[in-house]
């Protein structure tokens, strides 16, 4: 039919091919017969041709040819209809070959004069990119001319082409900022949203964080950092003591006009009908505004859990997270989270969540009351859900904690075995908190053992009989001798704690319990499951006295009845914020494929002039002049500081010589380990009266009467006096010739604080001896090496110590192992007598310690030098929580684990000198972790990622035991060797 | 973006497949299928499943999954809501959105995926220019092209989409011109055992349905727009007017589409309208249980309470009811356990009620929790809220069109527990 003249016949055939399509059957075949149609005049056999063409032109990419030429006629048709649509199924038909005629194609468009072709040509430039990466340098000028763009037709596709192929060069977007925000709101809403995600991920990198103030108050305030704010006086009145409160210097935050810019125009899309774009400003909000006012989407958020369940699902999915951080925020919006008995169980589950996470002293009587016509529904699943809720408020909410005690006991009384196991788990982690009062639940659950079959639910009575014994001495022992006997018939689990249970009582109780033990343990001994079978033979020689019984036997009391800390209970919305919020990683609380991480807050604000467009002279001005005055008012960053120079005393000069350049250079300089101490002194002194300076200055700009005296105990004094420190530490390094004596240590402030800059040894590259007058030392920064994320940064000092100019340095020949690259330090043009430059450069050395060789050389000389890394310099830090510590070293057992015993030296006994001694011999952070007898750190090689994970346990007197996990077995061993060093020392 | 959409029936069957970038195996729906098996109910499997290779972002409308597969991060609401976008074009071309509507229109469904992403990102969403695009199909219209040979695709270009106004078609003509307003409000709403409310709030909507000619800009102003607190905007209307004046000034699309909708949320005040005493026990050790239960008007301002339906899903231990309707009909599924009573008016002199006995497994143990009931109701003329539009104006064309606002009040979710 295909064959045939009249348009209707081939009409039909067109239509049964497409339905074959759409039915996932293979037309293929035909691919001849339907290709020479393309040319045809009828519109809609034309589009069944293009439909068939963009779905089986991969497959058949030299028949495929034949149809370009009709597109590239196309392309130039005075109607720019059918000139966009021939773009579109010319860039959709995904053909390697005619990758030059796509890139000509989307170039004509872009210049286009109707908005439509263009925004045609920016849906292509994806198509392009997946299917030749390579085209990605030529794509990206596109996308800058096409951002350029100012029609809002255009704008969302170009953001999305600029998603998808180049994300990373935010410098693009600097010019077309102000005017993507003014345009947002007339945007088609898919482009919105896009825009909307984009824009938060570029305000993070330009703009302060205007919550700086307020979240140092409430960390201090108020530890657990809990308890937001958002009645406005309540809120007014803390803001002013968390200024007060917080740096001397620090004025308050004022909010870049750009970034106020950003929040203002997002704000009526709030009211879209478009749930996702509604969601992106939500999350827009709550990454980027002001707490203040963050409250302004609950309503709209609110307002979404009407719609479908997958809306639903999604929407409370964040707004679970958000009450964890925000709970104020949702609290008037409590009844609308109530749970229907028509809503899906997994609607159900999240809805009580934030309910959970919204409960506090107030509400929890109300919110107990709702949970309590939960438990009788028939759903079990969600029961289930709901008792584990109700044991989160009692643990959270300590004056309700008797009340659901006595709550979830009646339930042990109720029917439906899941209902009573879950309370039985969850009383078992309430009682752990308080175990003393109430035996007589451990007794009533003693009882239980009988009728519940749960294994989970025996297991945990089993472990609480069996860890409070003491509190009920007499039914302990029955209450094993009738496990005894149901031994052989139980799940591992169960089994498990029976042995456990034997243990304990046999070390309370011999006098009672010995057979039972032994019998107990006879049977464990030929049981199938292994674990089982290790169990008892561990416990056997533990606790039975035997004539060659370990040391290890004295202490099984100690080992089975330790005091344990009492679990907590947490939400599994807790660490998920990290992500962005309303993006499918957070759904899934993994990373997705192409996911942008959101970056941290700058510390400095970069040039907000970046964003200024050519605008006629007379407004550029003006705005000029605004910006000077805001940088005015905040002296605490290097740039404005050099503008108020006058007004600063004589210590100031070093600040003003320093130039803008080290606000950013300071993140890069550390300091010495070994201190001087004299010099930190003086210079701390120098800090503090920098610090009254500044503070009267303060005083006289903003009038304000009130500003207390910091105490000098407050972390974010310590956080401020820090940063300045390094400032000074970087000018005194410049200044002083021979600066590798300099070592100073800042590292007391730094402990509360969690950057994890280290502290920089430097090693000498080249003596000025050897080098004729040209000293050239090194150092590890311990920053990313920018260009390179493999690469290890090594800071290069050069001085030239004779009197003739050096002209030239740069390197040459670098002599690598195989795999080492070398990313070379811009040339030094020229080093004058007696000065001195700071140059960093880029080694990966593939997770090695082999040195990396190459020549120096100057217009005159030239110099054999190498570098060699310390194995601790090789990784860098990687921030993870206890537990993922604990699941990853868990995979690093066996032979990747490496643990040596040590004696800790005179300086380092305590938790801090431990952690200082570890960060300085490598590059880790600090993991947070629950016992003081612990300290663990992790980081990954840089160059191949490879976790490194570090555990200094101490012991009695200054025992302690390093424990390496990393898969490379030659690091582990060599860190070992150093970490050991440098606590032995 | 999206990469690729599958549609799967409640039998597990993929009937229709669309690929955006290159081929995606079919077999990424086992993936699918098996969360699907896993889950108890229907709407119980996950809207995003991971997979190895892709993800897959589901909404389940009309008994159909449609699936659709993303290789990369996304936000999921995007494409749920455009999943959502496309039922709803569908329900628009077809009436309504079924397996066979779409096997049957299968070209025209092809083509409307095809205008509605490009590349996975979405192109054309609105339906007034997918109707430019391509043509709904109604019977007069299959006549017509079989005879005449002609087609559903529109013969001239659409230029809505190049225009200021995107959601307009261009060159509308109509004889009688008539743009009518239906205000709906739907109460949502749990009242606890003793009768009183938990929570209760209103959402309400505003649908619109105008056949204008060219292109006319309409102002629609309120009574009382202070109600009108959060409200979500059909991309139509003004914002900064409405901000300002708290009046809807819009250029409208041509046919049906939703103005706006609100929510009245449960810190104001919410008149419940009807009433229900009810008496459900189940006694300890025999087989019997009593049912009654009656339905009254309460705060209607005089108007009927109509179309009353009450369900009622019984504990499962229910093995039958007997039971006897002094209005209305009432079924029991002794399978799914679900009782209906279909009520129709309340007549306030003569409270319709439903009582009786229930019978109970022999032996089985009395069920923990009595039933939730579960009421639908309208009432007409009458907007719970309050909200009562004040006028509507034209502006920009020169005819008088023929005006008209109609308010309805109904139950949402309306839950009353035993």
């Amino acid at each position: 039919m295909l064959d045939s003249n009249k348009d209707s016949l081939k009409l039909e055939a067109m239509k049964r091919i497409v339905a074959m399509i759409a039915r996932g059957k293979n037309a293929s075949d035909l691919f001849p017969a339907v290709v020479k149609n393309v040319a045809c005049k009828n519109i809609e056999v034309k589009k069944l041709v293009y439909v068939y063409l963009v779905r089986y032109a991969e497959e058949q990419q030299d028949l495929a040819l034949l149809s370009i030429s009709t597109f590239q006629r196309g392309l130039k048709d005075p109607n720019q209809l059918i000139r966009a649509s021939a773009l579109r199924v010319l860039s959709s038909i995904r053909v390697t070959i005619i990758v030059p005629i796509m890139m000509l194609a989307i170039k004509e468009a872009a210049s286009d004069m109707s908005p439509y072709v263009r925004k045609t040509a920016a849906h292509a430039i994806p198509k392009l990119y997946s299917l030749d990466p390579e085209q990605k340098d030529q794509l990206i000028e596109v996308i800058e001319k096409l951002l350029a763009d100012k029609t809002t037709l255009v704008a969302g596709s170009v953001v999305m082409a600029f998603e998808e192929v180049c994300p990373e060069r935010i410098d693009l977007i600097h010019k077309n900022y102000r005017k993507l925000c003014n345009l947002l709101i007339d945007v088609e809403e898919w482009g919105q949203v896009v825009i909307i995600n984009m824009l938060t991920r570029y305000a993070r990198t330009q703009f302060l964080n205007p919550n700086v103030n307020v979240k140092s108050d409430l960390i201090k305030s108020n530890p657990l950092g809990e308890k937001a704010f958002y009645g406005s006086d309540d809120e007014e009145g803390k803001e002013e003591k968390a200024e007060a409160a917080a740096l001397a210097k620090r004025k308050p935050y004022v909010m870049d006009p750009d970034h106020r810019l950003l929040l203002r125009n997002t704000k009526p899309l709030l009211q879209s009908r478009n749930a996702a774009v509604v969601m992106a400003v939500a999350q827009l909000y709550f990454h980027l505004a002001p707490k203040a006012e963050v409250g302004v989407i609950a309503k709209a958020l609110v307002r979404l859990m009407r719609s479908h369940s997958e809306v639903q699902y999604v929407v409370l999915q964040n707004v679970a997270t958000m009450t964890i951080k925000r709970r104020g925020m949702f609290e008037p919006y409590l009844k609308s989270f109530y749970i229907r008995s028509t809503d899906p169980t997994q609607i159900k589950i999240l809805k009580l969540e934030v309910l959970t996470n919204l409960a506090n002293e107030t509400n929890i009587s109300t919110i107990l009351r709702e949970f309590q016509t939960y438990i009788k529904s028939m759903d079990k699943d969600f029961v289930a859900a709901t008792i584990q809720a109700i044991g989160r408020c009692a643990t959270n909410i300590g004056e309700v904690r008797d009340t659901c005690l006595n709550g979830l006991v009646q339930l042990l009384s109720n029917r439906d075995e899941l209902v009573v196991a879950e309370s039985v788990v969850v009383i078992k982690k309430l009682l752990q908190m308080q175990p003393e009062q109430h035996s007589d639940i451990i007794k009533h659950m003693a009882k239980l053992t009988d009728n519940i079959q749960v294994p989970m639910a025996r297991a945990s009575i089993l472990w609480l009989i069996g860890e409070y014994c003491e509190h009920v001495p007499k039914i302990a022992p029955d209450v094993l001798r009738k496990m005894a006997k149901t031994f052989t018939n139980e799940e591992d689990i169960v089994k498990l704690q029976i042995i456990n249970l034997a243990a304990k009582l046999y070390l309370t109780n011999s006098k009672q319990t010995k057979l039972l033990t032994q019998y107990v343990l006879n049977l464990a001994k030929y049981d199938q499951n292994y674990d089982i079978r290790d169990r008892a033979r561990f416990i056997r020689q533990l606790i039975v006295p035997t004539d060659k019984s370990g040391a290890l036997s004295k202490y099984a009391k100690k080992l089975f009845l330790a005091l344990k800390p009492a679990p907590v209970l947490e939400s599994p919305f807790k660490d998920r914020d990290h992500f962005q919020l309303g993006s499918l990683s957070h759904l899934l609380n993994a990373k997705a494929g192409g996911y942008q991480e959101l970056p941290d807050w700058p510390e400095t604000a970069p040039d907000p002039s970046v964003r200024n467009v050519e605008v006629p002279e007379w407004t550029k001005c003006s705005s000029r002049e605004k910006r000077k005055e805001k940088k005015v008012e905040k002296p605490f960053y290097s740039d404005s500081e050099e503008e108020s120079g006058p007004t600063e005393s004589a210590d100031s000069e070093s600040d003003s010589a320093s130039g803008s350049g080290s606000g950013s250079e300071s993140e890069e300089s550390g300091s010495g380990s070994e201190s001087e101490e004299s010099r930190e002194e003086s210079e701390s002194e120098q800090e503090d009266k920098e610090d009254e300076e500044d503070k009267r200055k303060k005083k006289k700009k903003t009038d304000r009467g009130k500003v207390k005296a910091p105490a000098v105990e407050s972390p974010e004094r310590f956080f401020f006096i820090f940063s300045r420190f390094r400032f000074l530490i970087l000018e005194v390094q410049r200044l002083a010739s021979d600066s590798c004596s300099l070592r100073t240590s800042c590292r007391r402030w730094h402990k509360k604080t969690i950057a994890p800059s280290g502290s920089v040894k430097t090693y000498e590259l080249l003596h000025r001896i050897t080098g004729e007058g040209l000293g050239v030392e090194y150092c590890f920064s311990r920053q990313p090496f920018s260009p390179d994320a493999h690469m290890v940064a090594v800071q290069i000092m050069f001085t030239n110590n004779t009197n003739a100019e050096t002209k030239n340095l740069h390197v040459e020949d670098p002599k690598l192992q195989s795999g080492m690259r070398i990313k070379e330090f811009p040339e030094i043009e020229l080093l004058p007598p007696g000065e001195m430059v700071t140059v960093v450069m880029g080694i990966d050395f593939c997770d090695s310690t082999q040195a990396a060789n190459f020549q120096l050389c100057t217009h005159i000389r030239k110099f054999f030098v190498s570098i060699q890394p310390p194995v601790g310099e090789l990784m860098m830090p990687v921030f993870m929580t206890e537990n993922e510590f604990k699941k990853e070293q868990g995979q690093l057992m066996g032979m990747n684990e490496i643990s040596e015993k040590l004696t800790l030296g005179e300086k380092c006994q305590n938790e801090h000198g431990i952690v200082q001694r570890v960060t300085s011999a490598a590059n880790v952070s600090r993991v947070p972790c629950g016992s003081d007898k612990e300290c663990r750190f992790a980081g990954k090689t840089v160059s191949s990622g490879i976790l490194v994970l570090v555990t200094v346990a101490t012991k009695e007197e200054r025992a302690a035991q390093l424990t390496v996990n990393c898969e490379k077995m030659v690091i582990g061993t060599m860190l070992v060797k150093d970490i050991l060093q440098a606590l032995t020392q | 973006m999206i990469h690729s959409l599958f549609l799967v029936n409640s039998s597990g069957d993929i009937f229709l497949e669309k690929h955006w970038k290159s081929v995606v195996s079919r077999s990424v729906c086992d993936y699918f299928f098996e969360a699907q098996e896993r889950a108890s109910e229907p709407e119980n499997v996950p809207p995003v499943i991971p997979t190895p290779h892709h993800y897959l972002i589901s909404v389940l409308r009309h008994r159909i999954y449609f699936v659709a597969v993303i290789q990369s991060e996304v936000p999921p609401l995007f494409v749920i809501e455009f999943l959502h976008r496309v039922v709803d074009t569908f329900q628009d071309y077809f009436g309504l959105c079924t397996e066979a509507a779409i096997k049957d229109n299968v070209v025209v469904v092809y083509e409307l995926l095809e205008e509605m992403l490009d590349n996975g990102f979405p192109l054309a969403t609105e339906s007034n220019i997918l109707k430019e695009l391509i043509k709904p199909p109604t019977i007069l219209r299959t006549v017509v092209n079989t005879i005449t040979g002609s087609t559903n695709v529109g013969e001239q270009l659409p230029t809505g989409q190049l225009s200021v106004v995107p959601w307009r078609r261009t060159g509308v003509k109509y004889t009688n011109n008539e743009a009518y307003f239906d205000v709906v409000e739907e109460i949502d709403a749990i009242i606890d055992k003793s009768g009183s409310t938990i929570t209760a709030e209103i959402q309400g909507v505003i649908d619109a349905c105008v056949k204008l000619t060219g292109m006319p800009d309409l102002t629609l102003s309120f009574m009382n727009p202070r109600l009108l607190d959060d409200v979500s905007f059909h991309p139509c209307v003004r914002f900064k007017r409405w901000e300002a004046e708290r009046i809807l000034s819009f250029i409208p699309p041509d046919g049906n589409f939703r103005l706006l909708s609100y929510h009245v949320s449960s810190q104001n005040l919410v008149a419940i309208p009807v009433y229900v005493k009810h008496n459900i026990t189940f006694r300890e050790g025999s087989s019997q249980g009593r049912f009654e239960l009656t339905l009254g008007p309460k705060q209607t301002m005089g108007k009927a309470v109509e179309s009353v339906l009450v369900s009622s899903q019984l504990p499962r231990g229910v093995l039958n009811a007997n039971l006897n309707a002094s209005q209305g009909t009432y079924t029991f599924d002794p399978v799914t356990k679900l009782l209906t009573w279909d009520v129709g008016k309340i007549n306030p002199q003569k409270l319709p009620s439903l009582k009786g006995s229930m019978s109970l497994q022999a032996g089985a143990s009395k069920p923990d929790e009595n039933p939730t009931i579960i009421i639908q109701f309208k009432i007409q003329q009458m907007a719970i809220s309050g909200l009562k539009v004040n006028r509507l104006d034209m502006y920009g064309e020169k005819y008088k069109p023929f005006k008209g606002i109609k308010y309805m009040t109904k139950a949402g979710k309306f839950q009353v527990r035993t």
